[in-house]
């Protein structure tokens, strides 16, 4: 009797498990067993390269994309009107040739003759305007739409004000495609390689709007298309023989991974697992820089690390007391000590990287803006806080508070900052971490002392850095306005004359790092580790390194 | 029996209808919002996408048409994947998450239980210390660094074992280790602390005096008893391993529920904070229910006194 309930109890822990791991079993085996031939390593003669994609794309539709995560896959994929050749220069893509007005608004482009989708469609200048208008279609609600504002009515379009046929994209025949800008945009063209510009084969969209969904549907005109894709586990491409310029495609795939711990894909690329791997954990960077392993690259960035000061908060207002905040920092201790991966010190708010109207470097020919300076800090910060009537004690009674998003490196960086600042200027700022929803909520309520912020450019100009701090822009969080660094900004936006318009991105910046209505820290690098077989990878500073043209000699 | 089966499934209506409540009202209040990013957004992209995901509707009208779909079975789209629904995230997720607790659940009661009883039997000699050696560490090292340890030490040196991934059974193997210990160290001291009771019992004595062997007294009579703690505990064990862990899956790169878990709220993709938590609810709920007729059958004592009323 006995013994019979405790068969029963052992049979009914039994069939729950079994009953568990049965259906967990039956669901998996279709979706994992067609992806296992695809290994990599187990791949002979195929050149497939191996890598990482540390997040789960949002979506693989290039109107949808909005961050490296999908564009570093969608790059390889797919082919905007124009691209970048290794050295950063924009150079033309699915475009032959393109023309422009006399009023600099107009640009008339012709597309290449032997162009194809990766199902044999030719890729056509509707194929073009289709993509865009879809984009910036409310009812799609694409995060990234507000990259197309610069064509003439798309604002408008996807505001809901304005309808389709006023967005100022047409295609005058199959070949050719017409575009009127809202202003003259000097960095157009550039725009016209990033990847909310992509084409979507309109055919193929139109007839099932989920295209992008399934590998089987998707349809793409870049050096690859889609070959598999595993939610959350794994992403292959496989080389797209319609590709006009599919002689310099080396690889014939390139499988992503996605996994999100950084130290186990580190672990994965040095048990050999992968070929390049891009986010690498903070001690692995510094350990390498420390060996001087040649696998190890810092690419270049369009991005800087800063500290929003309030600028509605006494003695923050003052413009003395923020330059003394910003003169105060050791920039090179911070850079390499304790960010340690290959960073380098703000001297203003653009980044190296990006090219003047000559073609050279904008930030070495503009020159440095701020440093290091201990005894004008300290001046400074008397005359600021005598001209608020207050003394360093009445500030440090305020209990002042550096807003963080919960980081390691961002809370070591802010202890940095804070040492420095108590040392070398006697003032006390407190460190608080939030998770990262409630610092944005937070700063834009205003509700903050000092903020932890960064920027990744949008595109390779001045300009994605430079107008952050527009009076009321939507990303002036530091609820800066100066009237005479908005009209400089205006200019620089309402000329396409390369002169006058670097002229006033350069007075802009000056007024900016003058004011300082922020604390400019460091600017960002991109270090990445690459296997010495593997050639041909290449960085430019807005995106992520190429591995397009890659090739694997082993 | 009957009446008690019922009287259970409407409690548990009731149970989960207040999770969903509190949780939809709860992650509302929390500051923050699906579409934030560093920078402001401009306002014409933020109202389509409000627009869109139905956050521009009175938060009340929400709840009602959210409750709407649940009732369908519909948990909606999530507001981070343009690929996925909800639905499918939990339908593709949770066997991935299943299967690896179900390994660790095996192997956590297979060696668990077995693993108290000898050290209650050998009290205070070297099974016994090993023993609960092995219980204090899978207690007190957390599953981060146990899952680091293994990938660092084991993986990297042993050949067989892949470092993190998902796809074949050698890539759950150490996963299903790392996840089980610490249930299975949580019923070793379980079992060795009811088993010590047990074996004092007089019942124990009257066993042994009537002359059965060493072996079918604790097999027939302390073991029997000794386990009611450990069935207790499966409830919330079983619905802990299945729904998956964060950390081991983040560390091992599995694509499993687990993840979503925390990843959701992060992101306050508030379609997915809500797919998780009623499907976590619900699977806790049935496995609550499974373990109290479980010990309905084991344990006469509490079959009595539901009969007696």
């Amino acid at each position: 009797m006995k013994s019979k309930k405790l068969l029963i109890l052992l049979s009914l822990l039994l069939v729950v498990s079994v009953f568990v791991s049965a259906c967990s079993s039956d669901n998996e085996t279709p979706t994992t067993e067609p992806e296992e031939p695809t290994t990599g390593e187990e791949q002979t003669g195929e050149k497939i390269l191996r890598t990482n994609n540390s997040s789960e794309p949002g979506s693989l539709d290039p109107a949808l994309a909005q961050g490296t995560h999908e564009s570093w896959i969608l790059n390889n994929l797919f082919e905007g009107l124009m691209k970048h050749d290794s050295t950063g220069q924009i150079i033309p893509g699915m475009a032959k040739e393109y023309t422009l007005s006399e009023d600099n608004l107009t640009y008339t482009f012709t597309l290449r003759d032997d162009i194809k989708w990766s199902n044999g469609d030719p890729v056509t200048a509707q194929d073009f305007e289709f993509a865009w208008k879809r984009a910036l279609d409310p009812e799609l609600a694409a995060d990234y739409a507000y990259q197309l504002y610069y064509i003439k009515g798309a604002e408008k379009y996807n505001s809901g004000e304005g309808t389709v046929d006023e967005v100022a994209v047409k295609a005058l025949d199959d070949k050719t495609l017409e575009v009127t800008l809202e202003a003259p945009t000097a960095y157009f063209l550039d725009l016209c390689a990033f990847y909310t510009y992509y084409p979507v084969n309109k055919a193929v969209a139109e007839a099932n709007p989920d295209w992008a969904k399934d590998p089987s549907t998707y349809v793409s005109n870049g050096a690859f298309k889609l070959k598999s894709w595993e939610h959350n586990a794994k992403i292959t491409l496989a080389k797209n023989e319609n590709y006009y310029d599919k002689d310099n495609i080396k690889l014939d795939g390139i499988d992503f991974d996605i996994i999100e711990d950084e130290n186990t894909a580190w672990q994965k690329y040095e048990g050999g697992e992968y070929d390049i791997l891009v986010t690498l954990p903070q001690a692995v960077v510094a350990q390498l820089k420390a060996e001087n392993n040649p696998e190890l690259q810092i690419g270049p960035e369009v991005g800087t690390y800063y500290y929003n000061l309030n600028n509605d908060k006494k003695p923050f207002n003052n413009k003395k007391v923020r330059q003394a905040l910003v003169y105060a920092l050791d920039r090179q201790t911070i850079v390499d000590k304790i960010a340690q991966g290959g960073q380098i010190p703000a001297t203003g708010i653009v980044p190296p990287g990006l090219l003047d109207e000559n073609g050279e470097d904008y930030r070495k020919t503009t020159g440095d803006f701020i440093g290091y300076d201990l005894e004008k800090a300290k001046a400074l910060l008397a005359e600021g806080l005598a001209e608020e009537g207050m003394t360093v004690e009445d500030f440090n009674a305020q209990g002042f508070v550096l807003l963080y998003n919960t980081s390691e490196a961002h809370k070591k960086i802010a202890q940095a900052a804070q040492e420095m600042w108590r040392t070398n200027l006697g003032l006390e700022v407190g460190l608080e971490n939030v998770e990262f929803q409630v610092k944005l909520d937070r700063e834009k309520a205003g509700d903050y002392d000092i903020s932890r912020a960064g920027w990744i450019g949008d595109y390779s100009d001045p300009m994605t850095m430079l107008d952050l701090w527009y009076t009321d822009g939507p990303f002036n969080d530091a609820n800066y306005s100066n009237p005479e660094y908005d009209k400089l900004i205006d200019i620089a936006k309402g000329t396409a004359d390369q002169k006058v318009r670097f002229d006033a991105m350069r007075k802009a910046e000056k007024i900016l790092m003058e004011d300082v209505p922020i604390v400019p820290v460091y600017f960002y690098t991109q270090p990445y580790a690459v296997k010495p077989y593997v050639t041909g990878v290449y960085k430019i500073p807005i995106n992520y390194p190429t591995i397009t043209y890659a090739d694997i000699n082993k | 029996m009957k009446k008690y089966l019922l009287k259970r499934f409407v409690m548990s209506i009731i149970t989960l209808w207040a999770i969903v409540t509190i949780t939809f009202f709860l992650m509302h209040a929390i500051p923050g919002n699906p579409f934030a990013k560093e920078g402001k957004m401009p306002p014409v992209v933020y109202e389509n996408l409000q627009k869109k995901y139905g956050l521009d509707k009175p938060l009340y009208q929400q709840y009602l048409i959210y409750l709407g779909n649940l009732i369908r079975g519909d948990f909606g789209d999530s507001m981070k994947s343009r690929v996925e629904t909800v639905n499918d995230m939990i339908e593709r997720g949770f066997p991935v998450s299943a299967r690896l607790g179900a390994q660790a659940l095996v192997f956590a009661l297979v060696f668990g239980p077995a693993l108290g009883a000898m050290a209650a039997l050998y009290q205070n000699k070297i099974p016994d210390y090993i023993s609960m050696i092995v219980a204090i560490i899978g207690i007190s090292v957390p599953s981060f660094v146990m899952g680091t340890f293994l990938i660092q030490f084991v993986a990297k040196n042993i050949g067989f074992f892949p470092i993190g991934g998902w796809g074949e059974f050698k890539h759950t193997i150490l996963p299903s280790f790392a996840l089980g210990l610490m249930p299975l160290a949580t019923m070793a001291r379980l079992m060795r602390s009811s088993m010590l009771e047990v074996l004092n019992q007089d019942y124990i004595k009257t066993a042994k005096s009537k002359g059965l062997t060493k072996f079918a007294v604790i097999m027939k009579h302390a073991v029997r008893n000794a386990i009611l703690p450990v069935v207790s505990v499966l409830g919330i064990t079983i619905s802990n391993l299945l729904v998956g862990s964060f950390v081991i899956e983040k560390i091992f790169g599995i694509p499993g529920l687990g993840m979503f878990f925390v990843k959701s709220i992060g992101n306050r993709d508030y379609t997915l904070i809500m797919g998780t938590t009623v499907f976590y609810a619900l699977i806790l709920i049935l496995m609550l229910l499974l373990v109290d007729i479980t010990y309905m059958l084991v344990d006469p004592r509490i079959r009595l006194t539901e009969e007696g009323h």
